[in-house]
């Protein structure tokens, strides 16, 4: 009984010549894995967003998040006029940029999504390209 | 200098309020700054760092942690025993305080011709170059020690709360417990030494092997039972969060919150000290340093390794408390006190 106790001492006296992991937050930042599903943003090609509003995202998102209006330009090309995600409910899943055919919407490493009121949460087409 | 109150010359007096500030602002200074260390220390034994934003690696937190508490709203609740909740802390944090009067913490020092004891309630016997000081130091401590537990018993009533009553209950019960067991540990101490006077006890050290050396059982049972009975984790019952919410101090805000914890970290450099003086040859050690700072030395260390066994021991459960207390301490101290005693006969007679 008392052989396990001495054990455990010995243990936490241990680690206390070991190299903390802590991570000195605002100062000091993360290594954030390149598979690391952030914020969205969406992709630009040609100085435009390349979202052809095919609706496929909206559709495969299971949080149903995803907000999308078509547009039409001068060329009568489709395009989103309205593109919004709601990341109070985006569960950060990646279906959406996974179901893209066109690679307009990517996940970045941006992990500070704090916001005071309940509008800041919604990201809209705008917010999305300054991402990029 | 020739003016002589009840034979003694000021500068006695001067000298003497001199040694009681110092130990008083030592005792507090080592409370501000044991918070600091416990957070500290315990965070590195969890791979983690402690405080470090206030100050060098946190340095200063204790005193922004004092500022906070000391501007927070109080909230005293609308049915509480109000005397008494007021009171509760005060009750806790002044007994923790003044056990530390009969601790000797280093040789004496002679100041302008006259030699002061570094130990509060003494006396040094000029003409029989002899200290004199309470003859019964250890007898006090215990009661002063035992006086503590009112004050967690009233904050646990006063409060009109049933996790803050059930929190003073455990101590109640805890207390006596492990009261006696320290208790009789430490009888075995009295026997080798014949006296119960701390100064005796330090210089009986200082000629023979220390008693941590000539009773261990007696050592590892007194400092047990000493932190179950500041309440120091594992046997932080009384305030056990994950289960009484803060226990007695869970109505307590502000600054009276704080008293407790001060009584708490007192209670630990107290005990501490106790142990340093009865097992540890009190201030005794290398002639190349002064008595004091083996003193200090040694209490830090015990200080330690409170909060060494903190980040490691997970809390005890109510029932396993008691059975420690009960049914393991108790019949090995006696034992201990048995064979003490036999050996006492045999050998020193």
């Amino acid at each position: 009984m008392i052989m396990p106790l001495i054990k455990g001492l010995q243990i936490t006296l241990s680690h206390m010549f070991k190299k903390p992991v802590t991570l000195q937050y605002p100062t000091e930042r993360p290594q954030i894995a390149n598979t690391f599903r952030g914020l969205h943003a969406l992709n630009v090609s040609h100085d435009k967003a390349k979202c052809v509003a095919c609706y496929l995202c909206p559709t495969v998102c299971p949080a149903k998040c995803i907000t999308v209006e078509a547009g039409e330009d001068q060329n009568h090309d489709k395009y989103a006029a309205k593109y919004e995600i709601d990341m109070l409910r985006c569960i950060f899943c990646g279906y959406c940029v996974e179901a893209c055919p066109v690679d307009a919407i990517r996940m970045t490493e941006q992990f500070e999504l704090a916001n005071y009121s309940r509008a800041d949460f919604t990201f809209t087409k705008e917010r999305l390209l300054e991402k990029k | 200098m020739d003016t002589l109150i009840l034979g003694l010359p000021v500068a006695y007096y001067i000298a003497m309020v001199a040694k009681v500030l110092v130990a008083f602002v030592f005792v507090l200074l080592t409370v501000a700054y044991a918070t600091y260390a416990e957070r500290k220390i315990i965070g590195h034994m969890q791979v983690r760092l402690g405080p470090m934003r206030t100050g060098w690696h946190g340095l200063l937190q204790p005193i922004a942690d004092g500022v906070k508490l000391f501007f927070k709203e109080e909230i005293v609740p609308t049915q509480a025993s109000k005397f008494a909740f007021l009171i509760a802390p005060l009750v806790a944090l002044i007994p923790a305080f003044i056990s530390f009067a009969v601790i000797p913490f280093g040789a004496p020092v002679t100041i302008a011709g006259y030699t002061v004891p570094l130990q509060i309630a003494a006396f040094y016997d000029q003409a029989g170059q002899q200290v004199f000081d309470i003859n019964v130091g250890v007898l006090y401590i215990l009661a002063m020690a035992s006086l503590g537990v009112y004050g967690v018993v009233l904050a646990g009533w006063a409060s009109n709360s049933k996790y803050s009553l059930l929190g003073g209950l455990r101590s109640a019960a805890q207390m006596i417990s492990y009261e006696l067991a320290a208790g009789l540990a430490i009888i075995a101490v009295f026997m080798l030494s014949e006296s119960l006077s701390l100064h005796k006890i330090v210089a009986d050290q200082a000629n023979g092997a220390w008693y941590v050396f000539k009773q261990p059982l007696a050592f590892v049972i007194f400092f047990i039972c000493s932190l179950a009975e500041i309440n120091r984790t594992p046997f932080d019952l009384p305030e056990a969060e994950t289960e009484l919410v803060s226990g007695f101090i869970t109505e307590y805000s502000s600054m009276k919150y704080a008293m407790f914890f001060m009584a708490e970290y007192a209670n630990m450099i107290t005990v501490c000290a106790v142990t340093t003086t009865l097992f540890l040859g009190g201030w005794h050690g290398p002639a190349f340093l002064p008595g004091w700072f083996w003193f200090v030395a040694k209490v830090y260390f015990l200080i330690f390794c409170c909060m060494w066994i903190r980040a490691t021991y997970p809390r005890y459960r109510y029932d396993q408390l008691m059975r420690l207390g009960w049914k393991v301490f108790l019949p090995l101290t006696l034992l201990n006190v048995v064979a003490t005693g036999v050996w006492v006969m045999v050998f020193n007679k």
